[in-house]
This record gives C-alpha cells, structure tokens and sequence, in this order.
C-alpha cells in the first residue's frame, strides 16, 4: 500500500510538471504581453526596457526555470492589467468560487442520489420514466442558458432573486447571511443542473446492475426489508463507479463555474480566468491553469486512494 | 434490422429525437432559401426594425415570426444561419476526433507494450482535466476562429474514442478469427483495418451520436464566453451571448430562443443516442 502511494504521488508530480511545460510554452506563443502594458506611444526603447524588465527578453527555456523557481516559493507573478500579485488575485477569488461549487455538489447529491435509487427500484413507475425524461433534457441544456432564462423569470420579470454579485458577506462567505445566500441560489442551482441530471442516470444504471446480482436476491430470501436492501445492500456497491465519475464531476464543476461566475457576475476565480483571456493577462491564466491542475490531480489522488477504503477488493498493483 | 426498426418505432423518444435531427439536417442545407433575409448582409438590415418581439406577442410583426435584435436582423434568420455553424462544428469535430481516436487506439491496442502504455498514459491525463477547460485553454492561446475551435474540440474528443477502441482491440485481439488470419499472413494494418475495426465499430457509432450532441454544448458554451467562432459567423452559442445585454430590459427573444434551438437540437441527439445505447449492447438483451 505505502509503495503504491509513493508510486501514484511521483506520477502525480510528474503529470504536474508535463502540465505546466505545455501550459507555458503555448501560452508564451500567444500575443505580446509587452504591448499590454507600456503606453500606446510607447517609444522602442520603452517597449525594449519592458521586455527586459519581464525577463521576456530571455530564451523561452530560461523563462521557464525562472518561471518554475519562482512557483516553487510561492510567487506566480503579477498580473499585467491589476499590477498585483496573480497569488492574491486568485486567492481572494477562492472562497466565491468554493461556495458556488460546495453548494452545486451538496444540491447534485441530494437529488440524484435519492432520484437514481427510485429510479432504479421502480423501474416501469411513471415518476421513474418522468425522471429518466427528465434527466435526458437535463443533460441536454446549455448551461449559460438556464442561468439566462432563471435571471429573466426570477430577477427580470417577479424580481425575487438578485441577478448578479455575491451581496452581503461575512468572513468571505455569502452563504452566511440571508442577502449573501440570495446571491448564491441562482448561480448554484444552474451550476448544478447538469451534473445531477448526469449523476441521476449514473445512480440508476448502477443500481439496475447491482440489483440484478445474486446476493441482492439472497437477501431477499433473507427478509430484508425493501429500503433496507436498496440503501444497505445495494448502494454500497452501486456508488464505487459513482465516486469516480463524481470526482471528475467536480472538475467539471471548477471548469462551468467560469461560466456560471461570467452570467452571474459572481467574483470568483473562473470570471477573473474569462477576464483575464480577453484581456490576455498571461500570468492570471498560467496562475490559474496551474492551481486548478493541481486541484484535479489531488482529487485523482484521493479518489485512488478512497477507492482500496471502499471496496477491498481492488488490488491497486 | 426489421427488429430493430420495430423496437425504434416503438421508442416514442427515439423517433422523437429522430425526427428532431432530421428536421435539423433538413433545416441546416435549405433553411436560407426560405427564410426573408440574409443575416450577414448588413445592406438588408433596417435599424428602424430593432427589438421587434415574436410574432405571437401584442407588438409582434408577421415578417419576424421570432422577433429581431438590435440591428433589426430577422431572429429566425439568425437562427437558420447560426444552426448551421454549429451543426457544422459538430459534425466536423465528431468526424475528425472519431477518425483521430480510431487511428490512435488500433495503434495502441495492436501494437501494445511500450507504445501502447505512452499512448493510454496521455490518454488518463487528458481525461482526468475537464474538456471545456482543456478546451478552453486552447482557445485561449489559439484566438477565435472557425477552424481553430474545430481543431481545438477534436484535441478535446479524440480520447473517448482512442481508449473504446483501444479496450475492444484488446477484447477482439484474443479471438481465433483474428488468430487464423495473422496465420495465413495478413499484414498487421490490414489485420487492423479490415477484421478488428469492423467489430469495434458498434461501440463507435455509440459515442460518435452522444458526442455530437456534447461538441455543439461545449461549442455554444466557448462561443457564449467570447472564446469560440468569430463575430463574423455567429453559431446559436454566440447569438445567445448577443442577446445577453438587453435580457435586463426585458427583451428576451434575442437570448433566450437561439438557446432553445440548441436545447433542442442537442436533446433530439441525445434522445436518439440513448435509444442505440440501449439497443446496440448486447449486455441488456
């Protein structure tokens, strides 16, 4: 087990290195970040002293070490537009975007987990066939879409609900108070939309499999009660791919949150990415592309390592 | 066959999303003969025509059966030409990452050892990072464009379908038909070409359908972010993004129906997608 973890974390760090070579090198192709940010009657010279001033006047793989140096002690560079820290531009932007997610997650799994098991217990109901429908339409909507069509229903037309910003927060976190938690509803909820309808379907088609193995039907014949096999039983065993597929999930989350954050206005990390590509402020980007590298690696990690917790049957060599 | 096309009559939601998609494909190729102008044309554009609600609505005009944006540009025009584009993307991205992941997993799976651990390793590390944002990193370096948002969504797609074939080369690999003719000499791409492919292509055809569907998602979402198809050609995603800024006085036809042309277009795939699943894996009969 140790040796294995050894061997799954150097993989890990090598993946990471591979990342931030590829994540460096194209982005050094793309445009000059030196006209963003000397005026624009900016003398040769001026641009020259820029460039050398960046280090961008030195070769790319020189670049690259000065680049991985600095990584190493905590230092990702300053943005180009905000002339601050790309550190402390992301981390301010964390805890907007960790809520916006956590609530996603939360909402996801309590849906589908529930839905997925009906689901799968009552296979020919009309609520199971309505949610199966139901799920296929989910999985078919344009997020930035539903979060258009719930800002026109509850903000535009009944104004119930506030269309963008994070309101009231305290310590960082809007879902604190009652005006922050406002906020939060419409971009969680549109967030979270797809992954539970992805989620429900994996619930059921999961447990249809368990269900039909033998030692549900033993059980049975056991006398177990009908909710006990289905929660017990059943969706132990039934939730082993789901953790897997929940863990890329997540990653999926991170990624449609900078779509959620740009419809919603919600500071978070993913609109300072979107802001940060249509301005080509590179340090943000590479900042932020690396953290979020990081953050998916880790959940690959764990979820590893959960997997041998979960089922001892799975031998990782 | 005849069974089959028995059970897809019989799938309500399968002939629904059949009939989506055809309606679709008609739509795409003549939709622009019928419809009144040609969005791209700024000469047939009247600004006195802006912000005209659909036609079923108190203020509504018949000649915009969808209502018009702010240019006064007919909104079912705008619509025909942007399903196009995004049909197009969809179709080109589905087609060149199919071909692409074929190629790459019959490599792997014939060719095995050390080729084939490189080549699945890239494969595990792409698919561990989520595909808009892979996608999105790409265009982001890339810049907008046409084909540069196809040739980024095709690095994003090809893994799904280099990993299917790859575990059914491996599955068929075994088989005394693929043993006898390596026995009577067939060379090894033929060996590949024209006795394993055949029998990974059911699993193909599978995720090719669903994959279309989910190239036009994540092409409308990058379009929507402003990182997708140019100005210049507007797929329903980017027209969705145009509308956004009078959303807040109440107009909501220029955002809200390109959107439900992509929900629909991309459900009626889905719909038909599930159906083959179900239909296609031999597991459930």
């Amino acid at each position: 087990m140790l040796i294995y973890l050894v061997q799954r974390f150097l993989q890990t760090i090598a993946v990471l290195v591979a990342v931030s070579v590829i994540v460096f090198f194209v982005m050094s192709f793309t445009g000059d970040p030196v006209m963003m940010i000397v005026p624009p009657d900016a003398t040769a010279e001026q641009i020259e002293a820029a460039r050398h001033e960046l280090g961008l006047d030195r070769p790319l793989p020189v670049q690259y070490i000065v680049f991985m140096d600095n990584l190493l002690h905590g230092d990702m560079g300053r943005s180009y537009l905000f002339r601050q820290p790309v550190v402390k531009l992301i981390t301010e932007r964390v805890k907007a975007t960790l809520e916006m997610v956590m609530l996603a997650v939360l909402l996801s799994l309590a849906v589908a987990i529930p839905a997925g098991v009906y689901a799968a217990a009552a296979p020919d109901s009309r609520l199971s066939r309505a949610l199966m429908g139901g799920s296929l339409f989910g999985i078919s909507l344009p997020s930035f879409w539903v979060g258009i069509l719930l800002i026109f229903v509850f903000a535009v037309e009944w104004g119930l609900l506030p269309s963008s910003g994070r309101g009231k927060t305290v310590a960082g976190w809007s879902f604190l108070t009652r005006d922050g938690l406002a906020h939060l509803i419409m971009p969680s909820v549109t967030l979270a939309l797809g992954t539970l309808a992805m989620l429900t379907r994996l619930v059921r088609a999961q447990m249809r499999e368990v269900l039909r193995q033998d030692y549900i039907r033993f059980a049975r014949a056991k006398g177990v009660s009908p909710s006990g096999l289905l929660f017990s039983h059943a969706l132990k065993n039934a939730l082993i791919p789901v953790i897997t597929v929940f863990g890329l999930q997540v990653g999926n989350l991170i990624a449609f949150a900078t779509v959620t954050e740009t419809i919603f206005a919600w500071p978070g990390m993913g609109k300072l990415l979107i802001d940060a590509i249509n301005t080509s402020d590179r340090p943000i980007i590479v900042a932020y592309l690396m953290i979020v590298a990081v953050i998916f690696v880790g959940i690959n990690f764990v979820i590893d390592v959960a997997y041998t917790l979960i089922d001892p049957r799975i031998d990782l060599r | 066959m005849s069974e089959f096309l028995f059970r897809f009559s019989r799938d309500k939601g399968a002939v629904f999303g059949f009939a989506v998609i055809a309606l679709f494909a008609l739509l795409a190729p003549i939709g622009p003969y019928f419809v009144s102008q040609n969005p791209y044309d700024l000469g047939s554009l009247d600004l006195a025509n802006a912000y005209k609600p659909p036609a079923w609505l108190a203020d509504g005009d018949a000649a915009f059966p969808l209502g018009t944006d702010e240019q006064g540009r007919d909104m079912l025009s705008g619509i025909v030409y942007g399903t196009r584009i995004s049909l197009f993307i969809g179709l080109c991205v589905t087609l060149f990452s199919c071909a692409l992941g074929t190629i790459v997993g019959l490599w792997a799976g014939c060719a095995g050892g050390r080729v084939d651990s490189v080549l699945m390793r890239i494969v595990d590390v792409q698919l561990s990072f989520p595909a808009m944002l892979v996608a999105l990193f790409i265009m982001s370096a890339f810049g907008r464009g046409l084909w540069k948002l196809i040739a980024a969504l095709t690095l994003v797609g090809w893994v799904m379908y280099a990993r299917t074939v790859r575990g059914a080369v491996l599955a068929e690999k075994g088989r005394e038909y693929v043993e006898a003719a390596r026995l009577i000499g067939l060379p090894p791409i033929l060996l590949a070409l024209r006795h394993i492919l055949p029998n990974v292509a059911t699993p193909l055809i599978v995720i090719a359908t669903v994959q279309v569907g989910n190239v036009i998602l994540t092409e409308a979402t990058l379009s929507y972010l402003g990182v997708g198809v140019p100005v210049t050609e507007p797929s329903l995603g980017l027209l969705v993004k145009n509308g956004y800024d009078v959303l807040f006085s109440g107009i909501w036809w220029v955002s809200v129906l390109p959107g439900s042309f992509i929900m629909l277009l991309v459900f009626g795939i889905n719909l038909l997608g599930d159906f083959l699943r179900d239909e296609l894996n031999p597991r459930l009969k």
